[in-house]
C-alpha cells in the first residue's frame, strides 16, 4: 500500500505548522497512566493525541495447549485489537490482515526488552485495545504495552518507546496522524529502546531518499525519547507518587 | 615486673549509609565494580535495573527491590499453597506462581512409599490448602516442595487472602511488627507465605477485620506512615502495639499448635524482608 500524495500542499501552512497546528517536531499531546485495570498483572493506558489505547499483560502463566510451551523461554503472545468503535465507520471486530500484521510486529518490537529465559515454559500475554485511533496508534501500543510489562513485574532489560516520522506536503515531520499519514508521502515507525539506544521497530511506508530517512529517523528517534520521558514519569508516578518524580532520566 | 600493654585501636568504618533511589527498567543504577544482586544485570560498565523498584547500593552490592511483579519460588520459602491434582507418584500444588509446585509422595509417607498399598487421597486431597517449604527449584523444573517439618502440612481451616508477593515483606513488617500489630487489634492468627497467600484464623467478624487491615496494607504498601494507618483502622494506641511486641503471647486454644510454629517460622525469614527496613522507625 503505497502512499498516495495527493493533495498535500495545504497540510502544512506558509507559517511551517501543520493542520493540527503543531510544529514539523512537535509531538501530539501524549497522557500515559498506570495500572487502570484491576484483573490483569499489568496495565497501562495511553492518549497519544486523539489515539485512546489500553494496554493489558497477563502472566507469565502457564501455557495453553501446553505443547506451545517453549522449554528455555517464556512464550510472547501479543494481540493488537481495534474496538468496531474506534474508527470512523464501525470496523469489523474480527481480526484484519492489518491487526495480524501489527500484532506480529508488536511482539518482535517488545520481545527484545523482555528478560524472557527469566520465566521458560510460561506464556505473557499482551493485549493491545485501540478505544479510539487516530494513526500512529502502532507506536502508542508498544508504548503502552512496554509500561504495561514494567507493570507487571517481568523483567525487562529496558522500556520500549515508540514513535514515527513521515513526510508530509515534501517536510519531514514527527509522529503523523491519520490525515497526515493518508495523505503525507512516507511514514516510518520506530520503537527504540532508550537507554540502550537499540532500535527494535522500523517499518517505512512511501518514499524517502537517503538524506529524509535519516532526518526522519532522528525525528522519530527524538520522538520516542520524549514519549520515555513521559513512561518513566508514569511509572514512577504510579508507584511513588506524582511527587518523586525525579527531573532527567540517566 | 614490667608489663608492657599495647593497646590496639580498632578502626570501625562507618557503615555506608544505603542510598535508596526509585528506578524503572533499562535505567543505570551504578557504574563501576560493584556486586550485582537481584534484580539488576551487568552491561558493560554499567549496573541496570530490570525492574520498576528501589534501587540500594550497600557497601559493594547493587541491588533493586522490585515493587510489583509475580512470585518466583526460591528455596526455603514458606509457601502457602492449593491442591489441585495427584498422580501416582506426587500432587501438584497451586501456589500463586507461574510454576505449579510438586510434592513428592515419598516426601509424606516415606522412602518405602508404594503406590499400589498407599493412597495419596489419605493424607491430601484435592483442594486443600497446605503451608510447604520450597526445597528445590531452578527454574528448569517445577519447584519441589515439602510438608516435612514444624508447622508445615495441611490448613484446616482460616480465610485465605491473596496480596501481591512484592508486598510481603510489607506485610509482615520489621521483624514482624506490621502483623502482630493486625494479630492483636483483630484477635486473629495469620500464616503469610512469600507466595503472597495469607491465611486468617479466627472469628468471623475479626477475620473481615483482619482482611480490611491486610488490603489496607497492599493498598498502600508504600505510604510512611502505615503503620500509623493500620493501627487506627484497627483502634489500637501505638503504646498497646509496642507493648505487643514484649508480650509472650497467649496460647490460643483456636489454633493448633502447629500453626503458631509456622508463624514463627514465617517472622524468622522476615529479618531479610526487603521492604521490612523502609518502616520508619516509631
Amino acid at each position: 500500500m503505497g502512499k498516495a500524495g495527493g493533495d498535500s500542499r495545504s497540510l502544512i501552512n506558509e507559517q511551517g505548522l501543520r493542520i493540527d497546528g503543531r510544529k514539523i517536531d512537535e509531538l501530539r499531546p501524549v497522557k500515559i497512566e498506570v495500572g487502570i485495570l484491576r484483573n490483569a498483572d499489568g496495565s497501562a493506558y495511553i492518549e497519544f493525541g486523539k489515539n485512546k489505547i489500553m494496554a493489558a499483560v497477563y502472566g507469565p502463566k502457564e501455557v495453553h495447549p501446553k505443547h506451545s510451551a517453549l522449554p528455555d523461554k517464556a512464550l510472547l503472545r501479543c494481540r493488537y485489537h481495534m474496538s468496531p468503535f474506534s474508527t470512523e465507520e464501525r470496523k469489523n471486530p474480527a481480526p484484519s490482515r492489518r491487526e495480524i500484521e501489527i500484532s506480529k510486529v508488536m511482539r518482535e518490537a517488545l520481545e527484545p526488552a523482555l528478560m524472557l529465559e527469566d520465566y521458560p515454559r510460561t506464556a505473557i500475554d499482551v493485549f493491545v485495545e485501540v478505544l479510539q485511533s487516530d494513526g500512529g496508534s502502532r507506536c502508542a501500543g508498544i508504548s503502552a504495552a512496554s509500561v504495561a510489562l514494567a507493570d507487571a513485574g517481568i523483567n525487562m532489560r529496558d522500556l520500549v518507546a515508540a514513535c514515527a516520522a513521515g513526510k508530509v506536503a515534501g517536510q519531514v515531520v514527527v509522529d503523523v496522524d491519520d490525515i497526515e499519514d493518508k495523505e503525507g508521502q512516507a511514514d516510518l515507525p520506530i520503537a527504540i529502546m532508550p537507554s540502550s539506544n537499540q532500535v527494535t521497530l522500523l517499518q517505512l511506508d512511501g518514499q524517502l531518499n537517503d538524506e529524509e530517512f535519516n532526518k526522519a529517523f532522528n525525528f522519530a528517534v527524538q520522538g520516542c525519547k520524549q514519549v520515555y520521558q513521559l513512561q518513566r514519569e508514569a511509572l514512577i508516578g504510579k508507584y511513588f507518587g506524582r511527587s518523586e518524580v525525579p527531573e532527567g532520566g540517566q | 615486673m614490667n608489663i608492657k600493654v599495647k593497646c590496639v585501636y580498632f578502626q570501625v568504618k562507618a557503615v555506608p549509609e544505603l542510598k535508596r533511589r526509585f528506578v524503572i527498567p533499562g535505567e543505570v543504577v551504578a557504574h563501576g565494580s560493584l556486586r550485582a544482586e537481584t534484580n539488576v544485570m551487568r552491561v558493560g560498565d554499567k549496573i541496570v535495573s530490570t525492574r520498576v523498584g528501589m534501587a540500594e547500593i550497600a557497601h559493594d552490592a547493587v541491588r533493586v527491590v522490585p515493587l510489583s511483579g509475580p512470585y518466583i519460588p526460591r528455596i526455603d520459602d514458606l509457601v502457602v499453597g492449593k491442591v489441585i491434582d495427584y498422580s501416582a507418584f506426587s500432587w501438584e500444588v497451586d501456589m500463586n506462581s507461574c510454576f505449579f509446585g510438586v510434592l513428592p509422595a515419598q516426601s509424606v509417607f516415606g522412602r518405602d512409599y508404594s503406590p499400589a498399598k498407599d493412597s495419596l487421597t489419605d493424607r491430601l486431597a484435592v483442594g486443600d490448602t497446605i503451608a510447604a517449604k520450597v526445597i528445590a527449584f531452578d527454574r528448569t523444573r517445577d519447584p519441589l516442595l515439602s510438608i516435612s517439618g514444624p508447622g508445615l502440612g495441611r490448613i484446616p481451616r482460616g480465610q485465605t487472602v491473596k496480596i501481591s508477593p512484592a508486598k510481603v515483606p510489607r506485610l509482615i513488617g520489621k521483624k514482624g511488627s506490621m502483623i502482630r500489630s493486625i494479630e492483636s487489634g483483630t484477635n486473629c492468627r495469620m500464616l503469610i507465605g512469600q507466595n503472597g497467600v495469607v491465611v486468617v484464623v479466627g472469628a468471623p467478624d475479626d477475620i473481615l477485620r483482619a482482611i480490611t487491615a491486610v488490603n489496607l496494607v497492599e493498598d498502600q504498601a508504600h505510604s510512611p506512615d502505615l503503620t500509623e494507618k493500620v493501627q487506627g483502622l484497627l483502634g489500637i494506641t501505638p503504646q498497646e502495639a509496642q507493648g505487643e511486641q514484649f508480650q509472650e503471647r497467649p496460647n490460643d486454644e483456636q489454633v493448633e499448635p502447629s500453626e503458631s510454629t509456622v508463624d514463627e517460622a514465617t517472622r524468622g525469614k522476615t529479618d531479610e524482608g526487603e521492604l521490612s527496613d523502609k518502616e520508619p522507625e516509631e
